[in-house]
């Protein structure tokens, strides 16, 4: 047991280098200097030159590398080349704002995509499960940006319930609050949803099938015993894995989902970033992207471990 | 060359029926795409920069069939020509992505331990890094271009075929009649081409059409925040993006790709779905 | 109340992937007394299990019962509601299953699950609940019946999981218990145990009991009658030693007959040999074969060992036959000589050469000569390629022939295992299970070897359809003069086409004997086990074997450590502190047997030849 997580926990750190090796090898060494792009195409040579000398450019990538990872673990990731300011103010704000966007819709495509998955398992082929699994398919496969334009034009320009743009500095009551996170989170939730109860519905279609459920049924076990007694423990780890898995799938939502809403989150910020070639601001937030996903599969994997341990431990 | 084209369009028909329904609705549907990427932009009436009415936003009518865009251009045209550059990206992305990761996953069965393992290790890696945030790092460091795009997402896709094939190649190499060939001493190359490969195609072809569908998702959401197809390119992603505030006059021209783009995707999907009760 | 079950005109449809249905079962209609056990006898496909669970109003998923009347105990099945049928299932009627290892849920303990149909009809406080599920335990005969149930079902054998479901379907004390193939999954030796153990209760208790089987000899000692089934109808019914003795109906008839394989003609005795002149000359010789996995230890011998020093020859033109309980290395041993798993130690020979343990090194010639048919026949033909792509690789391949020549000679080959010529373009998937293990035989035969390699050709196949590819492997045999290793667990089987047996046990060979002799003499003790343990197609003889059993009964000892015996722990005639730690000397036998036992050859169980009537 505490191998096995020991062992996922390594596999973890190697991804975790590989991915560090991997966004500092894409942003710094592929063609298209930052210096080149700040000064144009106008600029003289030795403009350029003296700009990449007074960025460090000039140095080996080794070095480059070694002094930002070791930025990093100071959470000193340098200067914004834009705004000239440490990526850290910069960051620091957005990211609190993105995690509470995050959490919100968490707490709401959690639960919903348990009940929705469950339910359908349990009416399995019936008219509501088959209309539910086309919709979630239906859901699944248009792209998020789709989703959240359809959420403005219902909520925004149809009914005039929310407001087009998220306003967080307007946030002063708890009406304010759902009426300025309804439609990034319905945008965002609709679409985790739709992911999270098509694999929880497969992960405990799976579980029924066993031959033990149909045991149950004919020892004259109550559905909701079955459900809970005997399902549930067995269905555990697949059902965090799935959670995880397609809550780490947020995170692409989330950066069309604050574009769209104007919500002043991370990604929002990543892709301004992106569009203006700030290369320690996308980093930055690559880095903590990524970390964040990584965690999530990682202690995922590690409950799914442990709850199937649990019955063989003895 | 008649014949031969008479035979191999026979042999063709005979493979597709003996598909399962899903790849084989799933091709059928891939193919209607390609003739209409092929095909549809030599039938538009306009080229796709010209500003052809000074009526923006303007609705179906029997002039422009579909409307007009926020410039006043034909959208009917742009629509075509969006058509053409979101599945050719796709699919040329697609054959990159699928074409390596079959390759090397099928190669995984007969490489040595330690090889597959750091392959299997990299794939890994790859597979950490969420695919939009992939993209956006690249487009950071490389800019937007067109072949930048394929390369990147053939990339991103490449460690999920990797591991299907891998897993899929890695069963079908424990069946028995596997076994009897290498029995009979059957070199490699045919135990892999004659023996495994045949047996994988089903799976293996629903799995290139969910990638072409990811694909496709992931260039539409980058066109939309406007770091996917550059203007004067125009795809499906960024023609929703630069006719979005039509969407308050309810017009054609945010209307018809939103509703073009998702019955691509979905189409696809629902083609390939095997979660069926 | 004259029956305590009455079925009348009953139909199960099943639902086709075009929405069509196709019915399952067609107009059935049975009846069984109170006290009375009930078979369903028939083959996969007959409906026996629908019509089982069809008692219980149950129909699996995409089945529906569309028709007919089920009265049990008084209920009308077919008329319940939901609420009615939860409180009749597990209450009136209980259900055990074919396959307890996966009929037990495996995140609860088995005492958890016993119980449960007790505390969900309430019909027992927890406590008197778990007492009495003590008490069925010990009634089970299983062991530590105070403490087993505190276990998970990975923590116990088949047997054990199979007796622990009837204690579980016991606990609510039902009228009528349904038991769907229950000792299909289990070696002979075992089911023998779980046999007795369910017909005590049964008998005790005064159950009515429906009986779902295939297998005949288990019907015999069983079941007061039986309802023989085909294509979900009922083709014969009666009571059992009428049906058994005289079959009215062909079907039946070929039923009982495919259980009495008639044993192989002893035309080729040693003494043709012996007349000839000439010494049988082994085709293929194995010595000290070890193979194994885990770590290596100074000798290059591997921790764990599927097969541990084995020696043995297949004379030319015969069949050597290797019989064994699951997991005893024979499917391995196959495989090894075919060079798919190489041995850690040891040498394979083959007509005085001495093969490479990999197949990849041996020489194209070498790979030739010896075929492998293996067990599953539908993993073991490529659905991608039609029968005659199949075939005419081989010959392509060991003979060079190509074009009609090929043609023609992959036909010839269709009529040799008697399949028609139109089999020639079709693919693996739309070929029955008898047809693809043909044509799994013309594909051994195709490469012209000398040894046969047959693992297991007959294990998932129907018995008359074993029956038929045993006859066509015998004859196939004789007229090309092939050498076979035959690979079972089925005595029968092995008697029907086998010259030569070896016994094989915890990868060891106990013993070796000419087939003829297998019945009659003195024998290994496991050996002795294993052919006494096969159910006789008589009633009665489940009742003199126990009575044997019961009279010579062991207390359970340690496991064999090191070189022990490897049937230390189930031995009656072991020698304490010598059988459990000294590797048995192999003795030969008067009659050319070899036996590996610490027993004086005085002294090792004898099989009075009329204390066994399988050769009837």
């Amino acid at each position: 047991m505490g191998r096995l997580i020991l062992n996922r926990l390594a596999a973890s750190a190697f991804s975790l280098a590989f991915v560090v090796v991997t966004i500092f090898a894409i942003t710094a060494a592929l063609p298209g200097d930052v210096a080149d792009t700040l000064l144009g195409q106008s600029a003289t040579r030795e403009a350029t030159a003296a700009l990449r000398h007074a960025m460090g450019l000039d140095q080996p990538a080794w070095v480059r590398f070694g002094r930002w990872v070791w930025g990093m673990l100071h959470a000193d990731p340098g200067r914004s080349l834009m705004t000239g300011r440490p990526v850290a103010e910069l960051v620091g704000p957005r990211l609190y704002n993105s995690l509470l966007l995050a959490a919100a819709t968490a707490a709401v495509s959690v639960p919903v995509s348990l009940v929705l998955g469950l339910a359908c398992t349990m009416a399995r082929g019936t008219l509501f499960d088959r209309v539910v699994t086309l919709l979630m398919l239906g859901t699944v496969s248009v792209p998020v940006f789709l989703i959240a334009t359809v959420a403005v034009f219902v909520f925004a320009v149809q009914f005039h319930v929310a407001p087009a743009l998220a306003d967080i500095n307007a946030v002063h009551s708890p009406l304010q609050f759902i009426r300025v996170f309804l439609m990034p989170v319905v945008a965002l939730a609709g679409a985790t949803t739709a992911q999270m109860s098509r694999m929880i519905r497969a992960c405990l279609i799976d579980v029924f099938s066993a031959p033990w459920i149909e045991m149950a049924v004919l020892k004259g076990v109550a559905p909701v015993r079955i459900v809970l007694f005997h399902a549930l423990p067995n269905a555990i780890g697949s059902v965090v894995n799935a959670i995880a898995l397609s809550l780490s799938s947020l995170l692409g939502g989330v950066v069309v989902v604050e574009t769209v809403f104007n919500y002043p989150g991370m990604a929002g910020l990543m892709v301004d970033s992106v569009a203006a070639r700030d290369v320690p601001v996308v980093q930055c937030c690559a880095l903590i992207f990524c970390v964040a996903y990584l965690s999530l599969t990682t202690l995922a994997d590690i409950v799914a471990a442990a709850s199937t341990m649990r019955g063989r431990a003895h | 060359m008649g014949m031969s084209l008479a035979g191999a369009a026979r042999r063709g028909a005979a493979f597709a029926a003996r598909l399962a329904p899903g790849p084989r609705r799933a091709l059928a549907l891939l193919a209607f795409w390609f003739v209409i990427a092929i095909v549809g932009p030599l039938l538009a009436p306009h080229a796709p920069g010209e500003i052809v009415d000074r009526d923006v936003f303007a609705g179906f009518s029997a002039r422009h069939w579909l409307g007009t865009d926020y410039l006043g251009r034909d959208l009917g045209s742009r629509l075509l020509w969006a058509v053409r550059y979101t599945v050719l990206i796709c699919t040329l992305s697609t054959l990159l992505s699928c074409g390596f990761g079959i390759m090397l996953g099928i190669a995984a069965t007969a490489m040595s331990v330690w090889v597959e393992r750091v392959l299997g290790r990299l794939m890994d890696g790859l597979l950490s890094i969420p695919s939009l945030l992939f993209a956006l790092l690249v487009i950071a460091a490389a800019g937007e271009s067109v072949p930048a795009l394929i390369l990147t997402m053939g990339v991103i896709y490449m460690p999920g075929s990797y591991r299907t094939s891998r897993a899929l190649a890695l069963r079908i190499a424990q069946a028995d009649y596997v076994m009897a060939a290498l029995a009979r001493g059957e070199g490699r190359i045919f135990v892999i081409l004659r023996e495994i490969l045949p047996n994988m195609t089903g799976p293996l072809l629903s799995d290139i059409g969910l990638r072409f569908v990811y694909a496709v998702l992931l260039l539409s959401n980058l066109s939309f925040l406007g770091l996917g197809v550059q203007p004067p390119l125009v795809d499906l992603g960024s023609l929703v993006r630069e006719n979005v505030l039509g969407m308050v006059y309810g017009a054609p021209a945010v209307v018809v790709p939103t509703i073009v783009l998702a019955l691509l995707t979905v189409g696809l999907n629902f083609a390939l779905d095997r979660q069926r009760p | 109340m004259t029956h305590m079950i009455s079925v009348r005109g009953l139909h199960v449809v099943g639902r086709r992937g075009d929405g069509g249905e196709v019915p399952i079962v067609r107009d059935v209609s049975l009846e069984a007394r109170r006290g009375e056990v009930l078979a369903l006898v028939g083959e996969s496909g007959s409906g026996k299990t629908t019509i089982a669970l069809a008692l219980m109003g149950y129909a699996r998923a995409g089945c529906r019962i569309s028709g007919g009347a089920i009265a049990v105990a008084g209920h009308r099945v077919d008329q319940m509601d939901a609420g009615e049928l939860r409180s009749f299932r597990g209450r009136t009627i209980s259900y055990v299953a074919q396959n307890a290892g996966s009929a037990f849920n495996p995140a609860l303990t088995l005492h958890q699950q016993v119980i449960e149909p007790a505390l969900a009809h309430w019909v027992l406080p927890r406590r008197d609940a778990e007492r009495r599920a003590i008490e069925l335990f010990r009634a089970m005969a299983l062991p530590h019946p105070e403490t087993i149930g505190a276990r998970y079902p990975h923590q116990l054998s088949g047997g054990q999981l199979q007796r622990l479901m009837a204690a579980m379907a016991l606990i609510t004390e039902p009228e009528v218990v349904v038991f769907d193939e229950p000792t299909t999954a289990l070696d002979v030796t075992t089911q023998i145990e779980v046999l007795e153990a369910f017909r005590t209760v049964l008998v005790h208790r005064g159950i009515t009991g429906i009986y779902v089987t295939h297998d005949l000899a288990v019907v015999a000692q069983v079941a007061d009658r039986a309802v023989v089934l085909r294509h979900g109808a009922v083709c014969e019914s009666g009571d059992t030693p009428e049906v058994l003795a005289r079959p009215r109906t062909p079907y039946t008839r070929e039923l009982v007959a495919a259980c009495h394989l008639p044993v192989r003609p002893k035309g080729l005795d040693p003494a043709v040999d012996a007349a000839s002149g000439t010494a049988p000359e082994p085709v293929l010789t194995l010595s000290d074969i070890v193979v194994g996995y885990g770590r290596v230890d100074a000798n290059g011998l591997p921790a764990h060992r599927i097969l541990d020093g084995i020696d043995l020859s297949v004379t030319r033109g015969r069949t050597l036959g290797i019989i064994g309980e699951s997991g005893c290395g024979k499917s391995t041993l196959a495989r090894a000589s075919a060079g798919l798993q190489p041995p850690a130690a040891g040498t394979v020979r083959f007509r005085g050469e001495t093969l490479a343990g990999r197949v990849a090194r041996r020489t194209p010639e070498q790979r030739r000569r010896v075929q492998i048919v293996a067990q599953n026949a539908d993993l073991v033909l490529n659905p991608a390629w039609t029968v005659g792509a199949i075939l005419e690789r081989v010959l392509r391949f060991f003979h060079n022939l190509r074009g009609a020549v090929a043609r023609a000679e992959a036909l010839r080959l269709l009529d040799i295992v008697q399949l028609p010529h139109a089999v020639f373009d079709r693919r693996p998937p739309e070929l029955s299970g008898g047809q693809k293990q043909r044509v799994n035989f013309a594909r051994a035969l195709a490469a012209r070897p000398e040894l046969v390699l047959c693992d297991e050709i007959t294990a998932a196949l129907d018995p008359v359809v074993a029956a038929a590819i045993l006859t066509l492997m015998s004859d196939l045999q004789e007229t090309l003069g092939l050498s076979c290793i035959f690979i079972t667990h089925d005595l029968h089987a092995l008697r029907a086409v086998c010259d030569r047996v070896a016994v094989l046990l915890g990868g060891h060979v106990v013993e070796q004997c000419d087939a003829a002799a297998l019945m009659r003499g003195a024998h290994h003790p496991y050996t002795r086990l294993l052919v006494s343990s096969v159910p006789e197609m008589r009633p009665g003889w489940l009742d003199e074997v126990v009575a044997q059993r019961s009279a010579a009964a062991a207390p359970f000892v340690p496991t064999a450590v090191g070189e022990g015996c490897p049937f230390v722990s189930r031995c009656v005639t072991r020698i304490a502190g010598v059988c459990e730690r000294v590797r048995p000397p192999v003795v030969a036998t008067a009659d050319g047997g070899r036996i590996a036992c610490h027993l004086p050859p005085g002294d090792l169980p004898v099989l009075a030849p009329g204390n066994s009537t399988i050769d009837a």
